[in-house]
């Protein structure tokens, strides 16, 4: 309400993960009371500088301060004493405790007897102003909830008060599970929070909404802020564009625009390698020596095609036809890629052991012989391919999980978003690899949450909400167009 | 017994489901079953004489359970319970009988150690089954060196607060509901329900502040204790020691808290029916005596009772999902 008090204020905050810059220099003031909004697409920085503003992670430069000065030694502990709350966007309830006695974790003041008690009149006295007609019972345990019910929990915790007075709230994509009328009821509750001096930011990707819950909406792009203006003099078509850069010419961009692709012309008679039908939709198609890009904000069904087409190799599904071998490059190396006490070698022969095997076990020279060879090809810097596959770099772990895809006897390549942390060089390399693979009649469709990696693809599906929204082929893609289908803006500003 | 229970049960869940209600009372079924069974063959057991006969060798296992459940809420798993419950019985056999001071000493020192590990697994992110195996050799190693063979005499304290006979109620009934209430308690307080806590989404819980590594010794340090008054325990009831007497507990008290509606990752545990899933599992080995299966089949037959117990849960578990 009064413009002057700041609630928090960041001074040139920077921080990075190893090579990766996730804030270049972020100063932000957020005055008390005021409804701030938050957005930008895929690894903009939003996530890091929420987890930052919660104390989470420490910046590496750059102070945090309130209307008292900077605050030294700003962590979890002191953005609690601070009244500073998170709504992350995954959730942070325990699922084995009740709805009371998760309310006790931002308030180590709730104790002694009747603690129970009053810890459920807190949450349900915000239930109650925020979702009426909510119906969830405090005693309940968290695990027995609806996703939707969590969340409302969640938030309505963010604003319970003890002790400290609230000073801030983050919201992380509240909306994400709720269904329309709790979103509803969500974004007029905080219209009306700033009455009591409480500033909220609310991080999302649907502008609608935040237009209607911010007053002030910050955009962020690779880990600056690049427009910050009230919300009033800004339309949904103007933050996209401020997301990207300005519409520049078609395929102006990438490495491969630009070069004629020899073959286009009977690509178009083939029949595809790979068919995704969408009943009602786009149909998702691909040719022998493809690459296509699968555009969109992280999380609204691209993983889930790549996995639909892996499954539909070898099976006679109608709605998904795939004509050759299969093979996934992951993105998450830690969980779903390497096997971390292999060496690089068995790390790469591992999907193509049907071609090693003598006499049926593994010939151990084939082997060798494999993993020579793509050693070379791919250029993996190591000593020796028997070493461990933890004692490579992280890029060159991701060319080992290249180098399985490749070797294998696939006509199909995934990619499920496969160069997220690695280095530029390592990128290149990568980069012209697959442009030479794809030459040799392989396909790729390649997932991607960096927008100049799309531009390495021949042509790009926009997907949202699990739809595929847009079908741009080299000629329209521009960043600003793959933006616009991102946030489903295509239908209207097109 | 299932008077007791009852109300904990119904608590638990806000509405009435019948299938919620019946999981919860699961132990408690699970044990009066087999106390039913044992009267209707053997009317002479449901006296006072008789039942603390049957359930009294319950009162270190039911120790050594909730001992368990503590390392359990943290999702860790504690294999070296049952050793540690031998060592300090071999403690208090010897130690604590002739310098007592010194048995004191040895028996703080013991659950010390055990706080020390919980840090370590949490300092170094460690998996706790391995280190506690590990541990496991060295408390019988010590309690080998303390006791080479079986022998030693219990305190007379230990044994008299071991043979006591209250009034009406057969002591392990008596200790049986005490220890569940008390555990029971702590769990449910502000203290306790962070301890779950930090079992059931640790990450959160560090964003929130609080210290994971607090929990976690915590955790380990009530595990400790009651490892130590297991022992104590035992050797009340037996008057000697030996180094590898209580070594079976630690599979027992693992079963015990899973039969009791635990589980064992998410800080799920309850501790009233880790208690009857301690007395149920000694009361296996009567239980098949009286119904004449000769002992060879004896400890097949254990397995099948706990097989059976868990199986009806996965089923209930399922049938709670669909609805």
């Amino acid at each position: 309400m009064s413009g002057d008090a700041t609630a928090l204020r960041l001074d040139d905050v920077r921080k990075s993960f190893g090579a990766v810059r996730a804030l270049a220099g972020v100063s932000l003031a957020i005055a008390r009371g005021e409804r701030l909004g938050l957005v930008g697409h895929n690894g903009a920085g939003k996530s890091t500088l929420m987890h930052v503003l919660a104390g989470v992670l420490r910046p590496d430069t750059g102070t945090i301060a309130t209307e008292g000065g900077a605050v030294a030694d700003y962590g979890t502990a002191v953005a609690g004493r601070l009244g500073v709350r998170c709504v992350f966007q995954e959730l942070s309830l325990c699922p084995n405790l009740t709805v009371a006695e998760n309310v006790r974790v931002p308030h180590p003041s709730l104790r002694g007897w009747g603690w129970r008690r009053r810890a459920a009149r807190l949450i349900l006295d915000r239930l109650d102003t925020i979702f009426a007609g909510h119906g969830i019972d405090p005693g309940e345990t968290v695990a027995d909830l609806a996703l939707g019910r969590r969340q409302m929990v969640e938030i309505a915790r963010a604003f319970t008060v003890t002790d400290t007075p609230l000073r801030l709230v983050i919201l992380d994509e509240p909306t994400s599970s709720l269904d329309a009328t709790a979103a509803e009821q969500l974004l007029n509750f905080l219209r009306h929070a700033n009455q009591h001096g409480v500033a909220t930011v609310f991080i999302s990707h649907i502008l609608p909404e935040v237009l209607a819950a911010a007053e002030r909406v910050v955009v962020m792009r690779e880990g600056l802020v690049v427009l910050d203006r009230p919300a009033r003099e800004l339309t949904r078509r103007a933050i996209v564009q401020s997301m990207g850069a300005e519409d520049e010419h078609p395929g102006a961009h990438g490495a491969g625009a630009g070069k004629v692709r020899s073959g286009r012309a009977d690509r178009a008679t083939q029949p595809p390698a790979v068919l995704a039908r969408s009943g009602g939709g786009t149909d998702l198609v691909a040719k022998k020596g493809d690459i296509v890009g699968l555009a969109g904000l992280a999380g609204h069904g691209q993983s889930t095609m790549l996995l639909r087409v892996f499954d539909a190799w070898g099976r006679k599904d109608p709605s998904t036809v795939v004509e050759s071998p299969v093979a996934l490059v992951p993105g998450d190396r830690q969980s779903d890629g390497v096997f971390p006490l292999w060496s690089i070698s068995r790390n790469i022969s591992i999907r193509s052991l049907a071609t090693l095997r003598r006499g049926g076990l593994i010939d151990p020279a084939r082997e060798r012989t494999l993993a020579a060879t793509w050693r070379e090809r791919i250029g993996i810097r190591t000593p020796d391919m028997d070493n461990g596959i933890l004692s490579l770099s992280g890029g060159n772990q991701q060319k080992a999980l290249f180098a399985r895809a490749l070797a294998s006897d696939a006509g199909i390549i995934l990619m499920d978003d496969p160069m997220r942390g690695v280095d530029i060089s390592t990128k290149s390399e990568v980069y012209r690899f697959i442009r030479a693979e794809s030459e040799r009649g392989r396909t790729f469709l390649w997932y991607s949450t960096e927008m100049e990696e799309l531009f390495h693809c021949d042509r790009v599906y926009v997907f949202h909400e699990n739809r595929i929204v847009a079908h741009l082929p080299r000629a329209e893609m521009t960043e600003a167009a793959i933006l616009r289908a991102s946030y489903a803006e295509a239908e209207e500003v097109a | 017994m299932s008077a007791v229970i009852l109300p904990a049960a119904a608590r638990r869940s806000g509405r009435i489901d019948p299938v919620r209600l019946l999981r919860a009372l699961l132990p408690a079924l699970a044990l009066a079953l087999m106390l039913g069974v044992i009267f209707s063959q053997q009317p002479r057991a449901m006296s006072y004489v008789g039942l603390t006969l049957l359930l009294n060798l319950s009162i270190p296992v039911i120790l050594a359970t909730l001992a368990q459940l503590c390392v359990i809420t943290v999702n860790d798993l504690d294999l070296s319970v049952g050793s540690f419950v031998g060592l300090c019985a071999c403690i208090a056999a010897t130690l604590l009988k002739d310098t007592p001071l010194l048995g004191v000493v040895a028996l703080a020192a013991a659950i010390a150690a055990y706080a020390l590990v919980g840090a370590l697994i949490q300092w170094r992110d460690l998996p706790s089954i391995v280190v506690t195996l590990g541990l496991s050799f060295i408390w019988t190693g010590i309690a080998v060196l303390i006791l080479p063979t079986p022998g030693g005499r219990a305190p007379e304290y230990l044994t008299a607060i071991m043979k006591w006979k209250p009034d009406f109620v057969p002591l392990p009934i008596l200790y049986a509901v005490a220890l569940a209430l008390i555990l029971h308690w702590v769990m449910r307080s502000s203290f306790g329900t962070m301890l779950r806590g930090a079992g059931g989404n640790p990450k959160a819980m560090g964003n929130a502040g609080w210290s994971l590594l607090r929990a976690r010794v915590t955790l380990y340090l009530m595990a400790g204790g009651l490892g130590a008054l297991s022992g104590l325990a035992l050797v009340g009831l037996t008057t000697s020691g030996d180094a590898n007497m209580a070594l079976r507990y630690t599979l027992m008290s693992i079963a015990g808290v899973i039969l009791g509606g635990g589980e064992f990752t998410g800080g799920r545990v309850n501790p009233i029916g880790a208690v009857l899933g301690a007395m149920t599992l000694t009361l296996a080995g009567s239980f098949l005596t009286f119904m004449h299966i000769p002992p060879d089949w004896q400890i097949g037959a254990q397995g099948a009772i706990l097989i059976i117990v868990l199986a009806l849960r996965a089923v209930l578990n399922r049938a709670e999902e669909r609805s």
